[in-house]
């Protein structure tokens, strides 16, 4: 059985796209991210929709390989090739770009796109923890800030990026709500409902409409979950997916486990829990782009050097969301999950004692079935 | 009880009987359709046996064209069919490393046969049979002949892991007058240093057992054991150790029924 709510979130991804047109036309302003590590209090604060960008699709990887090289990852050329394409209707909508020094691949990207939409780039830190590192990404938050004040022609006041706080704060508590509902045995919703429910309200530029589908959801899967009801049975293993990024489009992964009876419970990844574990600090008395900065620092992307953040998160969720197995789904040359997942497979394996299994695919279709025999082995692996 | 195992794969069917503890076995070509080549296999051992369908008490299927059969109780997947295939012609755990028609896999079982970790190659073909199938086409002999030629030859380096420019390359050294048995040799070495590269993470390991149709060439298996420094077992029946572990897993779910 599926959650009834779902149904507006498949509806969802069309309304979306009229919104975000119908705002342009009433000249709205619209910054569009490709990262969580882009600081949407700001965009909100400068009286703009912040909307996440496409890359998530296979079909516009051909168009970015005429520029791009091959041998990088799905995601990058997938966004590349949807902003040379014109395909992505937030692309086009977009006055402004934001984007961070994260990867090397993406990084050099975005000097391209740039061409194509204004684009800032903020400089991240690669290391959390740091000497001052915290100084120079909160430099980062405020040089963002005077261009967008620049480029919109707006005053920021702290007043307004407080009430931004607050906002995506209820937002992010709205996705934490939403995650905890796997934590029922067995979970309620499917890992590919959960995950396209999540994605798809990125592309939502009414925050407060925004806020209310996730907390309807979470309370109908709620309701669900009381009632016993679920679409798996009680013995399907409970599986944690971490590493790259996954969207609508590029969700395999977490298809083909739950075909082949798995029920995906805990996504660690940032399109998952990531990036809501940390909320920003509302304390009046704290500066208000300091308590920025350090929420967005100590994310725990692959990124960072070293990172031991994700392996505390993935022992977390593992633990609270009771799982049976650690599947590490990498894209292909994404060289910073794919030298981490040594790492990560150490720890599951060693520390938590729990299965693992390290998948490096792109966003085709090419490998499904060899693919299929992985996931199925692994889950043989689980249940014995 | 009679069980059944039927193991589809790219190149070759295996399929296994197992009367009580005796082990039946036949394989044929797979050729372009699984899902006949997994019946008329499963038909002719059991008219070779004198066995009648009816009284096979359980079928489980494995392989790539486990999921086209549409008379097996149920697939596992291969993984765990070639370990349990191999602990049992081995009677002790080790790493299993099985090259295939289309794949590669090392698997690291315990002591009771279960499978631990386990890996596979990635989408192309280098280190596997199709590997070896286009090489010796390329030099015009056939498969079967690859090791005795290779025996004692001084392997050339192989250095292009993709199979089209490792034909390529084959084709250089061809035109560079070559010895084509050295050339073998060192085909033979870039396909044991690819899957020990795969295969090596789960060492140590007391021993290593080869199946799959690729460990009937002794000369593979030679390199492999030069590769891992520890014994390489090639079993009497490597061939049949997916559908014999499909037969075993059928044998415990009869029993369970």
């Amino acid at each position: 059985m599926r959650p009834e709510s779902m149904k507006i979130f498949d509806d969802l991804r069309n309304l979306n796209v009229l919104t975000i047109q119908n705002a342009k036309k009433n000249g709205e302003k619209v910054v569009g991210c490709y990262c969580t590590y882009s600081p949407q209090e700001l965009i909100l604060a400068a009286g703009a929709h912040s909307v996440t960008l496409c890359g998530t699709r296979q079909e516009p990887v051909a168009a970015a390989e005429r520029d791009l090289p091959r041998n990088l990852c799905p995601l990058i050329k997938s966004s590349y090739g949807f902003a040379i394409t014109g395909k992505c209707p937030y692309f086009e909508a977009a006055d402004l770009l934001v984007a961070e020094t994260t990867c090397d691949g993406k990084k050099k990207m975005y000097e391209l796109m740039g061409k194509i939409k204004p684009m800032h780039v903020m400089n991240l830190p690669q290391s959390a923890d740091s000497e001052g590192a915290l100084e120079q990404w909160t430099q980062e938050m405020h040089r963002f800030k005077a261009w967008l004040e620049q480029k919109f022609a707006v005053q920021i006041t702290e007043e307004d990026i407080r009430k931004a706080i607050k906002l995506m704060n209820r937002e992010r508590n709205a996705l934490r709500r939403l995650h905890a509902v796997t934590k029922f045995k067995p979970s309620p919703i499917t890992g590919v409902d959960l995950l396209v429910s999540v994605w798809t309200k990125g592309f939502n530029v009414n925050k407060e409409e925004g806020i209310k589908l996730v907390e309807d959801l979470a309370a109908e899967v709620e309701a669900m979950a009381a009632r016993g009801e679920s679409p798996f049975t009680a013995d399907a293993p409970r599986i944690l997916l971490t590493g790259c990024p996954v969207g609508f489009g590029s969700e395999k992964v977490v298809r083909l486990l739950e075909e082949s009876g798995a029920s995906v419970v805990a996504f660690e990844n940032c399109s998952g829990y990531k990036s809501l574990d940390r909320l920003v600090d509302e304390d009046p008395n704290k500066d208000v782009m300091v308590a920025l900065a350090e929420k967005y620092l100590n994310i725990p992307c692959s990124c960072m050097t070293p990172n031991q953040g994700r392996l505390e998160l993935i022992g977390k969720l593992a633990k609270e969301y009771e799982v049976d197995g650690v599947v590490d789904l990498t894209w292909q040359a994404c060289h910073t999950y794919n030298v981490e997942a040594f790492v990560i497979r150490d720890y599951v394996q060693k520390q938590l004692n729990l299965p693992y299994m390290h998948l490096e695919t792109d966003y085709s279709e090419s490998d499904v079935e060899q693919l299929r025999v992985r996931v199925q082995a692994f889950l043989e692996l689980i249940q014995g | 009880m009679i069980t059944a195992g039927i193991d589809v794969g790219s190149v070759s069917t295996k399929v296994v009987l197992l009367v009580d503890n005796e082990i039946k076995y036949l394989v044929r070509p797979t050729g372009w359709s699984p899902r006949d080549a997994g019946e008329q296999t499963y038909h002719e051992l059991l008219a070779q046996v004198g066995c009648k369908p009816e009284n096979v008490a359980y079928r489980v299927g494995t392989g790539y064209g486990r999921i086209s059969l549409g008379f097996i109780d149920k697939a596992v997947t291969e993984i765990h069919c070639h370990a349990r295939g191999a602990n049992y012609l081995v009677g002790r755990g080790g790493l299993v490393i099985d090259i295939g028609g289309q794949d590669s896999k090392a698997i690291l079982i315990n002591q009771q046969g279960k499978v631990i970790d386990f890996t596979m190659n990635d989408k192309c073909a280098a280190g596997t049979g199709r590997f070896l199938q286009v090489m010796a086409a390329a030099l015009g002999v056939d498969v079967s002949e690859l090791a005795d030629l290779a025996a004692g030859r001084n392997p050339l380096e192989i250095n292009s892991m993709c199979t089209v420019f490792a034909e390529s390359e084959v084709i250089s050294l061809l035109a560079k007058g070559a010895d084509k048995r050295d050339i073998i040799a060192g085909i033979h070495r870039s396909v044991a240093r690819r899957v020990w590269g795969m295969a090596s993470r789960f060492m140590p390991a007391e021993q290593v057992i080869f199946t799959g149709g690729v460990a009937r060439n002794h000369h593979i298996k030679d390199q492999l054991a030069r590769e891992a420094g520890v014994p390489v077992i090639v079993p009497e029946l490597s061939q049949v150790a997916g559908a014999l572990g499909a037969a075993l897993y059928a044998r415990e779910l009869a029993e369970k029924c």
